[in-house]
């Protein structure tokens, strides 16, 4: 049951803390150059109580400003993912529905795009902040199209208007690539398109960790509404819930958190859609577990995915997208055999 | 009668409802009042707006013009959480792919009564378990939905209403579709619950029970009064194109309805 019980609700954090960090110091102990456990205790206590070990710098270089960056935000991104994917599926009653559809990703790559091969902005706008700027575009597009085209459904008019939109830009991209393009350029984004965590510095943490908490947040405390979607948008109104105001916050926040894990890692596809369903067939329907259990999934699958991409070909980084799909399919059918079988 | 005393004194009202979406009118000019405790059926062929006259008096959606009125207040005024403590919907199709089972399909009734924060108590686990042996499927309670049979299905909707503890509750045909046993079971069952009822009904026969008619034609209000007052021989003839004439059953001596085709 839904029971607020504060021990127990402290009992459930502390494991999943303990269990978040074990996986963030493998990612970060795991790589092309092992770093031995005591040698990240150590780089951790210097840097945070000053403790004054005496460690290799360039050790410490590797834990502190690659590897623990990159796990945390792959952690964060996959909660990100994996709780937009939740939140849509259940408004939008579609199982297919993940944090792409709304047009996000598509609105990433052209704003990409335009900063790193048209040269928009003249340097002083990053790549990532120009996805950002893309893929929140391209949301707005979507959103407009679905509200002025509501009809009798709404989730049917959100899910077209994002395929419209989500070709619409995807096109403009390609444009954009084959007329200005060099194959060099074009390989470039091709490879951040696919996901990609090389790029990730303290200032992406202190970005996605906030993001993906407030995130959290706002989900977890319209648990009961989205509950209340089980039958459709017309029985969530008759149980009392403000329909159009639930869905519209919803859906701009897992808009949001997507756009800012695009903009940061670039579109790893999978997680969002995956998880999600991988949780339900074992922890069940209801957002109270179902929404931190599918944070926690999807922070855990990306670590292990990020890790992955940088140890599977020696000396070569996988784009973490390719990763995500390779593990991610097969895992997917196993779990829907298995669940067929048991049910 | 003062207009104002007369609303307070009607649990649901309707006055001069009018709904049209893109350009077609559904429902013209409908006023009602339902009375506390009564059983309102419903009636009409298909496409005369009795499930926009439902969606309308429920709140789900807004009238075109005209107001709707809940124990003598404006339904657009009240929030949508406030309604759903006091009224009640089972819609005529209500399915999900979610695997949920009956007891967390019952539970969503109490989401009215609940916030952010307030945790499910023992008191609503009590109207859950009151709901669902009100509808007799307290050996079910465990079972998949998908797993559960058409009728168990609208027992199950009509537990969620009352896991609500609506005074009003609204019924969208809920026999559609239903086999013939399980259709009587369904209706003795909305006679026999305290609560002020409105519901949608397509078997004339069945609507005989009810305590007072509605009757809808082309998304106007025909007729309103006791079912023998208002389906005459001539109305059944000019609503629903059938013949009709009442016959008693020498079983039990109950009038009831011998229809026929124009």
């Amino acid at each position: 049951m839904n029971v607020l019980n504060v021990p127990r609700l402290l009992g459930h954090t502390l494991w999943v803390s303990a269990l978040l960090l074990l996986a963030i110091v493998a990612g970060v102990a795991i790589g092309e150059t092992s770093i031995s456990l005591p040698v990240i205790f150590q780089v951790l206590a210097n840097k945070l109580w000053a403790a004054g070990f005496a460690v290799d710098p360039i050790d410490e270089g590797i834990v502190w400003n690659y590897r623990l960056t990159r796990a945390i935000v792959a952690a964060t991104c996959g909660a990100g993912l994996a709780i937009s994917g939740v939140v849509l599926q259940s408004l939008l009653r579609n199982a297919l529905a993940d944090p792409y559809l709304l047009g996000i990703s598509a609105g990433a790559s052209t704003g990409a795009v335009l900063v790193a091969i048209i040269g928009l902005g003249a340097g002083a706008i990053s790549l990532s902040a120009g996805a950002f700027v893309g893929a929140i575009a391209a949301f707005a597009m979507v959103a407009l199209l679905a509200r002025s085209s509501r009809g009798q459904t709404a989730a049917g008019q959100v899910i077209l208007a994002g395929i419209a939109g989500s070709q619409l830009f995807n096109a403009l991209t390609s444009f954009l690539i084959t007329k200005s393009a060099s194959a060099e350029q074009a390989r470039g984004i091709m490879f951040w398109l696919l996901g990609n965590l090389s790029g990730v510095r303290w200032s992406s943490v202190t970005l996605s960790v906030p993001v993906v908490l407030i995130g959290l947040g706002v989900c977890l405390w319209h648990r009961r509404s989205l509950d209340a979607f089980t039958f459709g948008a017309d029985s969530a109104a008759s149980l009392g819930i403000p329909v159009r105001r639930v869905q519209t916050l919803l859906i701009a926040t897992a808009a949001l958190v997507t756009a800012v894990m695009v903009s940061i890692v670039g579109s790893i596809g999978f997680v969002g859609l995956v998880i999600p369903h991988a949780v339900r067939m074992v922890a069940g329907v209801r957002h109270a577990r179902l929404l931190p259990l599918s944070a926690l999934s999807g922070a855990l699958f990306l670590i292990a995915a990020d890790v992955l991409s940088r140890i599977l070909i020696k000396g070569q980084v996988l784009p973490i997208g390719v990763i995500t799909a390779l593990v991610g399919a097969p895992v997917f059918v196993l779990i829907l055999v298995r669940g067929n079988r048991t049910r | 009668m003062n207009a104002s005393v007369e609303q307070a004194t009607h649990v649901l009202s309707g006055q001069n409802l009018s709904y049209s979406v893109k350009g077609a009118q559904l429902l013209t000019d409908v006023s009602l009042a339902i009375r506390p405790g009564e059983n309102l059926g419903i009636v009409g062929p298909n496409g005369s707006g009795k499930s926009t006259l439902l969606k309308l008096l429920a709140g789900i959606q807004a009238p075109t013009s005209g107001e709707v009125f809940l124990q003598g207040e404006r339904l657009s005024a009240i929030r949508r959480r406030d309604i759903a403590q006091r009224l009640a919907v089972v819609e005529q199709h209500a399915e999900t792919s979610d695997s949920i089972s009956l007891l967390q399909a019952v539970e969503l009734g109490r989401t009215p009564w609940l916030s952010a924060l307030a945790p499910w108590s023992d008191e609503d686990e009590r109207i859950v378990s009151q709901a669902i042996a009100d509808v007799s499927l307290q050996h079910l309670r465990q079972r998949a939905w998908h797993t559960l049979s058409g009728g168990e299905r609208q027992r199950a909707h009509i537990a969620r209403a009352l896991a609500q503890r609506p005074q009003i509750l609204l019924l969208d045909e809920p026999t559609n579709h239903l086999d013939i046993q399980q259709q009587l079971s369904i209706l003795s069952l909305v006679h026999q619950l305290p609560v002020t009822t409105v519901i949608a009904l397509h078997d004339l026969n069945q609507a005989l029970a009810c305590d007072r008619l509605a009757v809808m034609d082309h998304g106007r209000l025909v007729a309103l009064g006791s079912p023998f007052e208002v389906l005459t021989p001539q109305r059944l003839l000019g609503t629903f194109g059938v013949h009709g004439h009442w016959l008693t059953d020498p079983f039990d001596g109950a009038r009831i309805l011998r229809l026929r085709t124009a």
